[in-house]
């Protein structure tokens, strides 16, 4: 009955944590738009404001242009959300361990990563119109761009760890529980610094935020991979894109800032659970802030050839750097 | 859940130039700005006509845009309120009567809400959007 027992635990965690994840991701797209509007000396709009929005756009018409496929254009909003929720089963959540921990690891993690870009790009192709097609093409090429200092950044750490001896480097539950900065020395520190450097950077691209928003370049291409999409299918890419919000802070959060408090304050059972919640929601907003708002209200877009050189050139030197840094760091603390 | 009662919070604007001489344009765009801040009430410009609540036109309607004016109110899904910002789009205003003028907008497409002035000051677009809500309300109490 062992198996049963584990599809009843595995369907009831996958609906708590999607409605965690449709809640904090739309939240943190409010605590977004809020801070932006802030530091612009604005009002800004309340910070339930993305539920009203997705709450409108629901009842709204949901139109399918004449052009389209009318099968992949409804089926890809829906492939998104999903696929982006589904990520969610692998993160942990303050110290609660993943819902699916033991059945994927970072690996399979970047590669679900690539499903929501994915199915962006197959409803911006299917929608007909010729600015969504130069839309996923620039989808298609941004998310070439940053695979590879993002692969570095999931390499590294784990090859770190597994110089040290510990088993099972790849699997998130082992990184949690030996943070990379326990590990290393003042070189592999510095190192540790660029990746999380790294990290932050790929962070809005990811999400196709400015300075990374040429798929979706609202002046240039009309909303780009959107732009034919309307009522609940727009409702879902805007849930997804919320839900891929938490789901890049929560890796980076699982990557970088393991800690919880309640080992500290020497508090067990649900007291401690909570407590590591509203902590880790804390290390949410914050990461959200130093990673997407705060870039977002300082600069402007770049052009599709700069985000590419970026990425390559920059980022990937760096990251390359931070794994010399800590191979030498491994070598001489052995 | 009434749908009036989110659209009202949650308006989203797609802004249209019919052979306008952009000073509504221009007033448009101080519109959005921090000083006048309207997306604290859940308003943003959007970059299309799907995404839009709102239709802005501006500008007398010239011959060329006739069928192109048509295709956009067609594009935006229900419900949504047309505006029509500026004195051109009403009476033609200092181009009233010239050869190329197939205006004025609500020959063309069915307007909600008249806001004139050449071009209107922000208060005046504020006033509009105000109206306009109060007009899908009495819609609503209608229906």
């Amino acid at each position: 009955m062992s198996w049963m027992e584990d599809l009843l635990l595995l369907g009831i965690g996958g609906i708590a944590v999607s409605v965690y994840g449709v809640v904090a991701g739309l939240l943190l797209l409010g605590i977004d738009r809020k801070l932006v509007a802030r530091m612009q000396a604005r009002i800004g709009p309340p910070i339930r404001q993305p539920f009203v929005d997705v709450q409108k756009l629901f009842t709204k018409q949901n139109i399918v242009p004449e052009h389209a496929v009318a099968w992949l254009f409804n089926g890809a909003p829906v492939v998104a959300l999903v696929s982006s929720l589904v990520i969610l089963l692998y993160l942990p959540i303050g110290s609660i361990p993943p819902v699916l921990s033991g059945y994927g690891d970072l690996i399979l993690i970047m590669y679900l990563l690539t499903i929501p870009a994915l199915a962006l790009v197959a409803g911006g192709f299917s929608s007909g119109s010729p600015y969504a097609t130069v839309g996923a093409q620039r989808e298609m090429v941004t998310m070439i761009s940053y695979e590879l200092p993002l692969a570095i950044v999931f390499i590294a750490i784990a090859w770190r760890m597994s110089a040290d001896g510990i088993g099972d480097p790849f699997s998130l539950v082992t990184i949690m529980q030996y943070p990379l900065w326990g590990l290393v020395g003042p070189l592999g520190l510095i190192g540790g610094l660029i990746l999380l450097f790294i990290l932050l950077l790929v962070t809005p691209a990811e999400l196709s935020r400015i300075p990374f928003d040429t798929p979706e370049a609202e002046t240039e291409l009309a909303g780009g991979l959107l732009v034919e999409y309307s009522g609940k299918n727009l409702a879902m890419f805007y849930t997804a894109q919320g839900v891929k919000t938490l789901v890049m802070a929560s890796i980076l959060i699982a990557l970088f800032l393991p800690w919880n408090p309640s080992g500290l304050l020497g508090l067990g059972g649900i007291l401690a659970a909570g407590i590591d919640i509203a902590f880790f929601l804390l290390k949410l907003v914050v990461v959200v802030f130093a990673s997407v708002t705060l870039v977002r209200a300082m600069v402007a877009r770049f052009r599709i050839t700069q985000v590419v050189g970026m990425y390559w050139l920059f980022l990937g030197l760096m990251g390359i750097i931070a794994l010399i840094l800590l191979g030498i760091d491994a070598i001489g603390g052995a | 859940m009434n749908p009036i009662q989110t659209l009202k919070r949650s308006l989203w604007v797609f802004h249209l130039n019919t052979g306008s001489c952009n000073g509504c344009e221009i007033e448009i765009v101080a519109t959005i700005t921090p000083r006048y801040d309207p997306e604290r009430f859940g308003i943003r410009l959007v970059g299309s006509p799907r995404h839009a609540d709102v239709l802005l036109v501006t500008g007398p309607v010239t011959g060329k845009m006739i069928e192109r004016v048509k295709r956009v109110y067609e594009q935006v899904p229900d419900p949504k309120v047309v505006m029509c910002i500026g004195t051109c789009g009403q009476s033609g205003g200092v181009f009233f009567d010239s050869y190329n003028l197939k205006g004025p907008i609500d020959d063309v497409i069915p307007v909600d809400v008249y806001v004139a002035g050449c071009p209107p000051r922000p208060e005046a677009i504020i006033h509009g959007v105000v109206t306009a809500i109060a007009k899908l309300e009495r819609r609503e109490g209608g229906a």
